[in-house]
Parts: structure tokens; C-alpha cells; sequence
């Protein structure tokens, strides 16, 4: 096992820009060209962050710098030239433990380390590891709703919880919330949905699923322009359902194996001459005209120890 | 007026098959139809006990779910069966394997840290 990174080479690797992928979305024109394109941003156009799965309070061989990871990205991002709009956390943001007072304090103190962002707009959901044992009690008294929306130039964003009911359904009420939402809605709306776990059948035999889910994108599929991004599955993956596209963002604690590609979700080792591989933050670009979305993985990268 | 010693062998013979019958009915069997197997398999966390079935393509089967502690979810998706496995109660998934191969279980009902390491393997041959 080797050293753990010092903040400072954190900070100068997480800026090296990754794959520059655009999302391709059926019926949006031209996506963004190849890697190391920055897309140009008029106006118009925003860009936020999406930060997932820091699993705060994890300890394991997994991760020797549990203890640092989440905060080299928060600083990572705070080196950012340009600031993002608002940051999203997309749940997960602590580890799970029956313990409810230890629950809390994970819970506190992840709080106090995402408040060194610079950026004050920031969205929050909870995980399973958060909400699944208590059924997001000590989440709402903390962090407040678990699902919810907003609206920011021109876009409406949707938080969709799938992880307070421990069998992983979002529910009949928060169903019925979402279609009134939705109905509320132009047919053409730009609409982003944030949620934790994957809202179609990722891999239902390793839990990448949302029981209910399908009801969910049955509403969604009603509106021409909607894009998911999630978590829980500590990788990068984008597929389509009809004409949505789910992004799933890698995590900041341990990347997990591809679906199915071995016995058991385990995670995979830490290297030492890689230290950091798989985990990383996205940088997400709105463009209004066309409307489009372009996403930049950063990668969390390390020096050999 | 009793009956005669060649009906009354006549009715022995038939009583002796209704009984048969009747037995045959209770462990399931019909002429033409393979026994349904049942097989218990207990929750508790994080495991299932056991972690291997062996099932045999075309007989049904009927698994026998309990938990030892919390409540967990049994889900083989392959089969798509899937139950909520309460404290204090028995649920039951029954199906029968059409395909041979090893095929992935799972707990789908959160239960802690390990829940992700809940899976077992039903392996049809």
C-alpha cells in the first residue's frame, strides 16, 4: 500500500481534462467533437458539477485515503478556472452504519467538508448507505428533502429518491408527485433528473435497478428532452432508455467492476502506482441553442508512490 | 347383503389406487409432471444459506425463505421471482428453470454494510 497524495498533486492532476463525451442524445444535432475540445459556452449556456458516491466514513483497503479523497475534490474543484453553476451530489454521500448517532455525525461532517466549496448552490440526495436503514430520517433532518425540484436557465431539474424504501421503489405518492410535475411541464421542456440508483434494469442482478423504475421512465418518456444522470454504481455508464440518455458518474471513495464482469461487486483493488484510478467528478455543459449537454470526466489521477 | 369375494376384491383393488392416487396428489406428482422440489434457504447477514442451489432443467421448484435478523429480499432475476423475506415468516418463489447455467441471486432489500456482498449462484443443469 502506498502513500496517500498530498493535497497539492491532487489538485493539479483532478484539473487534467478526461474524455470530452457528448451525450449524443437522440434527436440533438452534432454532438461536441473528440476528446480535448473544450465545448464553447456562450451566454446562454451554464455548466454545474456532478459529484457522487463519497461514501463518508468508508474504511478499507479499498481506499487507504478514505479519510482525504472527498476533500482533494472538493479543492479540486474549487481550482476550477471557471466556476460551475451549482454542484450535485448524487447520493451516497456517506457510508452505512446501524449505529443512528454515528449515522449523524458522518452525516455532520460531511457537511462541514462540502462547505469549503466556493460554490454555495449545491444539491443533495441521499443513497441507500444514507437513507435505507432509517428510511431517510436522519437525511431529512440534516440535509432536508430527498426528492424535489428546481428550475435554472431555462432547464427543469428533477430529484427522484429510490433509496429511503430499502427495496429500492420510489413509491406510488413520489410517483404520483413526479406525473403532476411533469403534466405541469411544456412537452419540449429541457428536463434533467438527478437520482441515485439507475432508473432501468442496469444490472438488477447485482441491485443496479430501481424496483419501480420503469414506471418513472414511462412518465418521463411523455417529454422529448430529458437526460438522467446517477450514481451507485462507482463507474461511468451511459445508455439509453427510448430516447433518454442515463449517464452514471464514477465515485470518490472506490470504483466497482463492470456488470457482471465478475462473481461478486466487489471493489476493485487499490493500486498504489495508480492511486485514485476509476474515481473522479463530472463537469457537465448546458448549452441552450441547440440544447445539448456535454460532459467532461475529470479523472481523479495520482502520482506512483 | 355382503359382497361377494370378487367385488369385494374389485373394491380393495380400487380403494388401494384411490389411496395411491391421493398420495401421489400430495407430493405433487401427476402422471406426466416432475415433483416439485422444495428447498430452504435462510437469510441472514450477509449471506444466504446456501449459497449454491442446484437445480435440474424442467422441475420446479419452490424456495423457502427465511430471515434470521432483519428483513431482506430474495430476487433471482433471471427467473424473475422475487419475494420480501419478513422476521417470523416463511415466503415462498416458485419456478421452473427452462435454461441450464449458473444464474445470480441476490438480497434486494437493503440491509447494511455487506448487503452488497449478498449474492448466491442457482446453477441448473
Amino acid at each position: 500500500m502506498g502513500k496517500t497524495l498530498d493535497r497539492r498533486h491532487f489538485m493539479q492532476l483532478a484539473g487534467l481534462a478526461g474524455v470530452v463525451f457528448a451525450s449524443g442524445l437522440s434527436g440533438w444535432p452534432k454532438p461536441a467533437q473528440a476528446a480535448g475540445a473544450s465545448a464553447k459556452l456562450d451566454a446562454s449556456d451554464f455548466f454545474f458539477v456532478q459529484m457522487s458516491d463519497s461514501h463518508w466514513g468508508f474504511e478499507g483497503a479499498a481506499n487507504p485515503d478514505a479519510h482525504g479523497t472527498l476533500q482533494k475534490a472538493v479543492a479540486a474543484v474549487n481550482q476550477l478556472t471557471r466556476q460551475p453553476d451549482f454542484i450535485v451530489f448524487t447520493g451516497d454521500l456517506t457510508h452505512t452504519t446501524d449505529d443512528p448517532r454515528e449515522r449523524r455525525r458522518r452525516m455532520t461532517e460531511f457537511k462541514s467538508i462540502i462547505a469549503d466549496l466556493k460554490v454555495q448552490r449545491r444539491y443533495l440526495m441521499p443513497g441507500e448507505h444514507d437513507a435505507a436503514l432509517d428510511n431517510g430520517k436522519a437525511y431529512r433532518e440534516l440535509f432536508g428533502e430527498t426528492h424535489y425540484t428546481f428550475d435554472h436557465q431555462g432547464v427543469h431539474f428533477i430529484v427522484l429518491d429510490n433509496v429511503s424504501d430499502p427495496g429500492a421503489r420510489l413509491g406510488d405518492p413520489q410517483l404520483a408527485w413526479l406525473a403532476d410535475d411533469l403534466a405541469r411541464q411544456p412537452q419540449d421542456a429541457p428536463i434533467v433528473v438527478f437520482t441515485h440508483r439507475p432508473l432501468f434494469d442496469l444490472y438488477p442482478q447485482w441491485d443496479w435497478a430501481t424496483t419501480d423504475g420503469a414506471r418513472a421512465i414511462d412518465l418521463l418518456l411523455a417529454k422529448s428532452h430529458v437526460t438522467v444522470f446517477y450514481g451507485h454504481i462507482h463507474q461511468e455508464n451511459h445508455q439509453m432508455t427510448g430516447h433518454i440518455a442515463h449517464h452514471a458518474a464514477k465515485s470518490l471513495i472506490f470504483p466497482l467492476p463492470g456488470p457482471g464482469s465478475q462473481a461478486k461487486r466487489t471493489p476493485l483493488p487499490w493500486d498504489s502506482t495508480q492511486p485514485y484510478r476509476g474515481l473522479g467528478v463530472r463537469q457537465i455543459a448546458a448549452g441552450m441553442a441547440p440544447l445539448r449537454y456535454d460532459i467532461l470526466e475529470v479523472p481523479v489521477v495520482g502520482e506512483a508512490a | 347383503m355382503k359382497p361377494s369375494r370378487q367385488r369385494r376384491r374389485f373394491l380393495l383393488a380400487a380403494g388401494s389406487a384411490g389411496l395411491a392416487g391421493a398420495a401421489l396428489l400430495a407430493t405433487g406428482q401427476t402422471f406426466g409432471q416432475a415433483e416439485t422440489r422444495t428447498i430452504k434457504v435462510v437469510a441472514k447477514r450477509f449471506e444466504f444459506q446456501p449459497g449454491r442451489i442446484v437445480l435440474q432443467r424442467g422441475v420446479p421448484v419452490t424456495l423457502e425463505l427465511s430471515t434470521l435478523d432483519i428483513m431482506m429480499g430474495f430476487n433471482a432475476p433471471d427467473f424473475h421471482v422475487r419475494a420480501d423475506i419478513v422476521p417470523g415468516a416463511l415466503a415462498h418463489v416458485s419456478f421452473t428453470p427452462t435454461k441450464t447455467g449458473e444464474f445470480t441471486f441476490l438480497c434486494d432489500v437493503f440491509c447494511g454494510s455487506g448487503h452488497e456482498d449478498m449474492n448466491g449462484v442457482i446453477v441448473v443443469t
